[in-house]
């Protein structure tokens, strides 16, 4: 049985910097996960609504804006709106630590800064779906 | 939390997207449920037409897509995507972009888009491709666009789910045509000159004329040529005109009935080989009737053991029942 870990990558917002999620999206595919890229200037509501289609694990959201602490706790409804709570949403750009433990705080996964090892970031999703879907089991 | 059978079953008749969405997860997966809940669906599958669209990369079949679920949506039809994409063969990972070029049509309630990656296996994919279809098809939408890399051998799995079969190429595109002229004119029923504004699809058009007249002289199909340009929408609602007189004409023909037999009997087919083969070698559910010791044996040459071993099957399954 095959048990993939999908993952939607998204831009939510208005800022037009996709490489860093594009660079994501290579290397959690290289990990053997199923990336669905989304593109840029994503609004919640698509992005919650795209999850639902593609019955992803994980939402991986990249932000260079500014604007993360209104646009992610906006995903945040509009995922628990589809019946989504369960998804792990996790974060990546130009997040200042505060930002990042009031995210965490609010059940948001981890939140990776400038510089963030790539690898890091995949371990950290192969990690917590994995306790997860063990969890699931039992 | 899970999601039940008993939620599923609720969910398509309460028209729940997110339920229809697990239960594509499911059939991907090959849980071991699956079965039970798809002869569950399964009376309700078989009113959607299913249109398998093709061509080389860079062709723009996703934009060409958007534009008409554009048009199946200004005629109030409901209509659902499955966008095939290759899994790496290295690392099992896939990268699934084709909803990049639909993203307007995201939040419409009467449109549904589901990313697939082949998984690897060659006998897979089609197995799961038409499982997927057909969840979608009992979900209850009327048209259902399958979408699906054309550059080798492995669509021709994917498009014989089909009950039209579009082929998207563009101007310049060369040697993938080439290809593609060896592989796919059989399938198509149709052929799209995508791009039409650019330079080259004068010449494209005139290559595939010639090609066609070739094949097709002396049993007569007739395979339209359209042009379109997807970015504008110019061409897209004649195509979509030309996609359903043909629909209608393969239905008014039985070739729509013929082609939906031979998909179910490969179905079983599948079904069958994949059964035995438990049988045979066990699954994570049974122990297979093929004892290890009976396959390390080696005192007789390969062929003659393998008849051995399925005649003493087949004879002990006689006597003991």
């Amino acid at each position: 049985m095959s048990e993939q870990i999908r993952v939607l990558v998204a831009k939510p917002g208005l800022d037009g910097h996709d490489r860093g999620a594009k660079v994501v999206a290579a290397v959690l595919r290289d990990r053997g996960m199923e990336v669905i890229y989304t593109g840029l200037h994503q609004t919640p509501a698509q992005i919650a609504e795209a999850a639902l289609q593609e019955d992803v694990d994980v939402v991986g959201l990249s932000i260079h804006s500014g604007a993360h602490m209104s646009l992610f706790p906006e995903i945040q409804r509009e995922l628990k709106e589809r019946g989504l709570e369960d998804v792990l949403v996790v974060g990546g750009g130009i997040i200042p630590e505060e930002d990042q433990k009031e995210l965490e705080s609010l059940g948001f996964g981890r939140l990776f800064g400038p510089g963030s090892p790539t690898a890091e970031i995949a371990d950290y999703i192969e990690t917590e779906i994995a306790a997860r879907r063990a969890g699931e089991k039992t | 939390m899970p999601v039940t059978h008993h939620d599923i079953l609720e969910g398509f008749a309460g028209k729940e997207r997110r339920m229809l969405s697990r239960a594509i997860t499911l059939a991907e997966r090959e849980a071991p449920g699956f079965p039970g809940l798809y002869d569950a669906l399964y009376a309700q599958v078989g009113t959607a037409a299913r249109l398998g669209v093709t061509g080389p990369p860079g062709a723009g079949k996703s934009t060409l897509l958007s534009a008409l679920i554009r048009e199946y949506r200004a005629q109030d039809k409901d209509v659902a995507v499955v966008a095939v994409d290759p899994t790496s063969p290295f690392t099992g990972g896939a990268l699934l972009g084709d909803r990049v070029r639909m993203q307007e049509h995201v939040l419409d309630p009467q449109v549904f888009i589901r990313s697939m990656a082949t998984r690897g296996a060659l006998g897979g994919f089609a197995r799961r491709t038409h499982e997927v279809v057909d969840l979608v098809d009992a979900f209850g939408f009327d048209r259902i666009l399958l979408e699906t890399v054309g550059v080798g051998q492995s669509e021709h799995d994917i498009l014989s789910e089909a009950d039209l079969v579009l082929v998207v190429l563009h101007p310049g595109a060369g040697d993938s045509i080439q290809a593609l002229k060896a592989g796919l004119t059989e399938l198509a029923d149709l052929f799209v000159i995508n791009k039409a504004d650019q330079k080259g699809a004068d010449r494209l058009e005139t290559d595939l004329r010639e090609m066609l007249e070739l094949r097709f002289r002396d049993h007569g199909k007739d395979v339209p040529i359209l042009r379109t340009v997807a970015t504008t929408g110019e061409g897209v609602s004649e195509l979509l005109g030309k996609i359903e007189s043909k629909l209608a004409e393969f239905g008014a023909q039985g070739e729509l009935t013929r082609r939906r037999q031979d998909r179910r009997q490969a179905q079983v087919r599948r079904i069958l080989e994949q059964q035995l083969h438990n049988q045979l070698f066990g699954s994570e559910a049974q122990s297979g009737r093929i004892r290890k010791e009976q396959l390390e044996d080696t005192s007789l040459p390969p062929y003659t053991q393998a008849t051995n071993l399925l005649k003493e099957l087949w004879g002990a399954k006689e006597h003991s029942e």
